[in-house]
């Protein structure tokens, strides 16, 4: 019994190997400098003084507005929409094969190439503004919509709309398909209509896992650097844009400030995940 | 109606025939293909392009000067092909060798502390590795272990493992270790047991894990640049100073060449995945 415990443990040693010395080293260390604190260089008082730096930055609370805002919106058109892509490619169609192809083919595309592809396409002299010209809507580029590096972050969704639908639509695809279609039968021979299989039926059953992919949607779109980067605006940026622009900064007393940021980031992107992961227990448990 | 008829009558009754629904379920259909191929037919169209200028919708005239210059020695192409990849196969075949133990013990066994394990291995896909790799840079400096490919390989691991570990979980909690125990009592050792019995078993969730921790790295970006800017110039390094560039028949080459492991991914995948099987759609991710 003894042994077989230790088995486990040598099992997972090399795991939890990386994860401590790389992943909770990497958390600890970045937590130490952002307090101040690096015995190795002398700095042997931790204090809070990133922190509070950053809290009275006017730049820092119109980031993290844009930030909270952009994750928010993209993960919810994502949600809405792969449900209804999820339901759309549920039912037997002849292009099903192709476009459970389509969705599944999207999934290993890197989002660099997904955010180079929307710049092509949504840049004012794109393709979506040729089609614009075409149809004789616009006379120039600048007629177009601001679309990419724009103030709305519309770009960004965009992207991440284009990428998470596919993602977030295939778990869907998957609990509608392991459901079937008794209860809905049921339901109809019970007299409900087809808004009211989709409220009191499948939604309820499809709720669980498209909450849990979405929250990771979530903490995903609210962390990456890349996406805001390439195709977002210079003010306000989002948090770890501007997290990475104060760490390559030349000024080095603006490290704190960088690793502050990039805590602040990892925390509140665990406790969306912990939050839903709370409130889902709860509902649980309630009922 | 008698019960049995209205029973047996069909749920949806707009599944064929041209009714309003079915026609607007098409175009719907029609639009979400659009939507999901649309990013990529400007990018093909600028790789071949040699002026494209608003408004045409299609290039005056076409050139392969965007692939000659990906070709081209000048345009370090091959040398950043070369730098992602001596990442991303060392970060693929540590991951597989810490993932087949590691999944195996998280699908197979009951142990005390195995959530605070499930729930460590699972932090580094919410935590962005943008703040592991801004922590770690620091202590990197003190072993020299900054601006070097083993720097950036250590940091990919975190999420290219850890991935792998929950995909091998998986395959682990459907495997049966009952055909070992048979191979042993009929004689085998471990190691031909692992060979002959356990690998196959494993081999289609093993395939899958390693190609999803080979994109994790191969796609790293910021993580890259923090531990090794400068030094270190993958391929997406490369694709992304060409995107922030502006030459648009470069860039939309480049990212095709790019997006090359990703479609050798499908290919692989589909003979190991089918539709019914949710692992793929579960764990489709960065």
């Amino acid at each position: 019994m003894q042994f077989e415990r230790l088995k486990i443990w040598l099992m997972l040693a090399p795991a939890l190997l990386v994860l401590f010395a790389v992943f909770i080293g990497g958390l600890g260390f970045g937590i130490a400098r952002s307090l101040n604190y690096m015995p190795i260089i002398g700095l042997t008082q931790p204090n809070f003084d990133a922190y509070i730096g950053l809290f009275s930055l006017t730049e820092f609370w119109r980031s993290l507005g844009m930030t909270l805002y952009i994750a928010l919106t993209s993960t919810a058109i994502s949600m809405v929409l792969a449900i209804g892509a999820a339901l759309l490619l549920r039912r037997a169609f002849p292009s099903k094969r192709l476009m459970t192809f389509l969705f599944s083919f999207n999934l290993p595309i890197p989002h660099i190439v997904g955010a180079i592809g929307i710049m092509f396409l949504f840049a004012q002299s794109g393709f979506m503004a040729r089609i614009a010209h075409g149809f004789g809507w616009i006379e120039r580029p600048m007629d177009f919509l601001v679309l990419v590096n724009d103030p709305y972050a519309i770009g960004i969704i965009l992207e991440y709309v284009w990428k998470e639908v596919p993602f977030i639509g295939i778990v869907v695809l998957a609990v509608l398909q392991s459901i079937g279609d008794d209860y809905e039968a049921v339901s109809q021979t019970l007299g409900a209509g087809p808004l009211q299989r989709f409220r009191f039926v499948i939604l309820p059953l499809i709720t669980p896992a498209t909450l849990s992919v979405s929250v990771l949607v979530l903490a995903f779109t609210f962390g990456e650097f890349l996406i805001p980067y390439l195709l977002g605006q210079t003010y306000p940026a989002t948090l770890p844009v501007l997290a990475v622009r104060l760490f390559t900064d030349p000024d080095l007393n603006k490290r704190p400030e960088a690793m502050a940021m990039s805590i602040l980031i990892a925390v509140i992107a665990a406790l969306m995940v912990l939050a839903y992961m709370w409130l889902s227990r709860r509902i649980v448990r309630s009922d | 109606m008698t019960t049995a008829q209205f029973l047996t009558k069909p749920i949806a009754s707009s599944r064929s025939g041209l009714t309003l629904m079915g026609l607007l379920r098409g175009a719907a259909l029609v639009l979400l293909a659009l939507w999901l191929v649309g990013p990529f037919i400007p990018m093909l169209v600028w790789s071949f392009a040699h002026r494209w200028t608003f408004p045409d919708l299609l290039p005056k005239q076409w050139s392969l000067e965007a692939w000659t210059y990906v070709a081209d020695p000048a345009a370090q192409v091959l040398p950043a092909i070369l730098d992602s990849l001596l990442i991303a196969v060392p970060v693929t075949l540590l991951s597989a060798a810490i993932a087949i133990p590691a999944g195996r013990a998280l699908g197979l066994h009951r142990f005390r502390g195995k959530r605070i394990v499930e729930f460590l291995i699972l932090a580094p896909n919410i935590i962005p590795g943008l703040t592991v790799a801004l922590g770690i840079q620091i202590v990197f400096i003190n072993y020299g272990l900054d601006n070097t490919i083993v720097g950036v390989i250590l940091v990919h691991l975190v999420a290219s493992m850890s991935y792998a570990v929950l995909v091998m979980a998986g395959v682990f909690s459907n495997y049966d270790p009952e055909a070992e125990e048979v191979a042993r009592t009929l004689g085998a050792n471990r190691f031909q047991t692992f060979l002959h019995v356990t690998f196959p078993a494993i081999l289609p969730g093993l395939v899958v894990a390693s190609l999803f921790a080979f994109l994790i790295s191969w796609d790293q970006y910021v993580t890259t640049i923090i531990i090794a800017g400068g030094f270190v110039k993958t391929l997406s390094i490369l694709v992304v100073a060409a995107a922030g560039g502006g030459e648009r028949a470069i860039t939309a080459a480049l990212s095709i060449v790019f997006v090359g492991p990703a479609i050798l991914f499908l290919i692989i995948a589909s003979k190991y995945l089918t539709g019914e099987n949710s692992s793929a759609g579960g764990l489709g991710r960065r």
